[in-house]
């Protein structure tokens, strides 16, 4: 059953729930950072618009940096102002920024210890008709790897919004992943937020298989979930908005709990979260993991809804990942 | 107010212990790079002895002014005009490159106060010295920013991206001062990518441009100073230096762009620095 305690929204399974897209939390967040604090910039290569950048760029005109199509000056850009005691946020779709700017960030923002938080747009299949080019799946790997990095995955607008004004008061650098499509808005305001927790969304009496999930994966994982209650398959379902630093206690609790585990992320199941989880475990407390993500392929046009769909990233394919994992 | 004779001897005489002091590390280190720092030397000794405002004692003043090194890779030039204007003792400086050391192969910020960033991966220093331009602009901060580039490294994308945004933003507090000796690793650049007419291509892109020799410590500081009468644009100074200048077997030479001295050699070499002017005992003599 839901975890009361994660306080989302009276019935997350309504069909009529809101939805927006997390890239929304992104414009509010960078809004509402901006008011507390007179320090933060937001950079934008060329995409103000999609990233919706420009609802920072509107509020407050002389703290929005435009740097064109040029995502490596973006990157090095931000190092610059960090050094110069601002807070910047740059901001572009991921399969350029961190996707052609990977070595600036490390060079001049990773090891170089600044506070700059990139915020990757258009992450995973669900950027949808674009294809493939404008798909990022491997973005979490990149990031991940990088020591002093801080990765946020959140789940929908609401705690976009959260971890983008948490983000500001961090140290060092942090990437921030965003999708462009709407997804449910199921957390609420007093839904807990906080970089490195991990949030049971549901837990069963006696759960048999753990669904550990990231970004807007939570929902449909909460979603096969409820479908498998009802079919006599308990469960406990873990969102991990922060990839990391990972929630190694909360991993681990829920391994136990549970006993086996089944990962749900939009990106290559290589290098990201579930190997981000799978980690821990293997050290810590090993069982059987399934990996639920791209399995190394690439995407494709497509609606979004499609796209989940054929990618075996829906709610349906999850239940029967959970099963059989169940079973064995 | 111009410099006195005097004045500019004073500073010729600490290029050439930065000079001296780079080929010791090197032969030490038994690895990096030789032609740059050497061609850099009287380009760091002005910056460090009279252009910058700024107080070894107090690496992170905040009225000093900045300087980014694009170009990593040269950074004994800048570690060795750090050590003789103060920042630290210069028997550190032949720690170079060994384990456990501030002085890293290439610059690490976190490890050394003063650096200002990490650089050695060329092309993006000029993005971070026109961000901190940018960011000084908007809180009225009178500092000036300088940012020391390689002329090679103005083959990476990366560097016109940032000239053409500091074009846009006229960040008049910025100085780029581009080291043109005319050699990168594979060999002269006009063969491996030609750059010419590059004091064009910076007028192009709305920079105001001064052509130096980079061995000429007066005309060096009379176009800093130049720099900061041009309100309207940043200024590149275009510092045509001899690859490994007071070296004469380095001199012209792209091979030694990236290897150190023998032990040998630094003998000859250091004769040779001193050979310019005045005579500095050490233990190589």
């Amino acid at each position: 059953m839901l975890n009361a305690d994660a306080k989302l929204v009276a019935n997350p399974f309504d069909e009529k729930l809101e939805k927006k897209s997390t890239r929304d939390g992104f414009g509010a967040g960078t809004v509402e950072a901006g008011e507390k604090n007179p320090n933060i910039v937001v950079l934008c290569a060329d995409l103000s618009e999609s990233t919706r950048a420009e609802w920072f760029q509107k509020k407050f005109p002389e703290r929005f940096i435009e740097v064109g199509v040029a995502e490596q000056n973006m990157a090095a850009l931000g190092s610059g102002f960090s050094a110069a005691g601002k807070i910047p946020y740059i901001a572009s779709y991921a399969c350029f920024s961190p996707g052609r700017n990977y070595e600036q960030i490390r060079t001049t923002i990773a090891l170089n210890e600044r506070h700059v938080i990139i915020c990757g747009m258009h992450a995973g299949v669900s950027v949808g008709p674009d294809g493939a080019t404008h798909q990022m799946l491997e973005d979490m790997g990149l990031m991940r790897a990088l020591p002093h990095m801080t990765v946020l995955n959140p789940c929908d607008a609401e705690e976009a919004r959260k971890a983008v004004v948490a983000a500001a008061s961090l140290s060092g650098p942090v990437y921030i992943r965003f999708g462009r499509s709407n997804v449910p808005v199921f957390t609420t305001a007093e839904t807990p937020f906080e970089v490195g927790k991990a949030l049971v969304l549901w837990k069963s009496e006696k759960p048999k298989v753990a669904l550990l999930a990231t970004g807007s994966m939570s929902f449909n994982a909460l979603s096969a979930a409820r479908s498998l209650e009802s079919d006599g398959i308990g469960t406990v379902v873990l969102h991990v908005p922060t990839v990391k630093p990972l929630d190694v206690d909360a991993v681990i609790a829920t391994a136990k709990l549970a006993g086996k585990i089944v990962t749900i992320e939009e990106h290559q199941v290589a290098g990201g979260f579930g190997s981000a989880v799978a980690e821990c475990l293997a050290k810590k407390y090993p069982v059987p993991i399934e990996f639920i993500g791209l399995q190394d392929e690439f995407g494709q046009s497509g609606d979004p809804d499609e796209l989940i769909e054929h990618y075996g990233l829906h709610p349906s394919h999850i239940a029967e990942v959970a099963r059989r994992m169940s079973s064995i | 107010m111009a410099l006195t004779d005097k004045e500019i001897l004073k500073l010729e005489s600490h290029a050439e212990e930065i000079r001296e002091t780079i080929i010791k590390m090197l032969v030490e280190a038994k690895s990096g790079h030789t032609a740059g720092p050497l061609d850099m030397s009287d380009i760091f000794a002005a910056l460090y002895f009279h252009v910058l405002k700024h107080d070894p004692k107090n690496p992170e003043w905040e009225e000093r002014d900045r300087l980014i090194l694009s170009n990593g890779h040269i950074v004994p030039v800048r570690y060795a005009a750090m050590a003789l204007s103060g920042y630290f003792p210069v028997e550190e400086t032949l720690t170079l490159r060994k384990f456990g050391s501030r002085l890293q192969g290439h610059p690490e910020r976190m490890r050394l106060p003063g650096l200002e960033t990490t650089s050695g991966p060329l092309g993006s220093g000029l993005s971070q010295a026109a961000a901190i331009a940018y960011a000084f602009r908007m809180d009225k901060k009178p500092n000036r920013i300088y940012c020391a580039m390689s002329d090679g490294e103005h083959d990476a994308g990366n560097i016109w991206e940032a000239v053409l945004w500091a074009g846009k933003n006229k960040l008049h507090n910025l100085t780029g001062i581009m080291d043109r000796n005319n050699i990168q690793i594979d060999g002269m650049t006009e063969d491996i990518m030609p750059l010419e007419p590059v004091a064009d291509k910076y007028r192009a892109f709305n920079w105001h441009v001064i052509e130096v020799d980079g061995h000429n410590i007066r005309q060096f500081i009379e176009a800093c100073e130049e720099a900061k009468a041009i309100v309207e644009k940043p200024t590149i100074i275009i510092a045509h230096t001899i690859a490994g200048k007071g070296v004469p077997d380095i001199e012209y030479d792209y091979h030694w762009h990236g290897k150190p001295p023998t032990k040998e050699e630094a003998k000859k070499f250091l004769k040779e620095i001193r050979s310019m002017k005045g005579k500095v005992p050490h233990e190589y003599a």
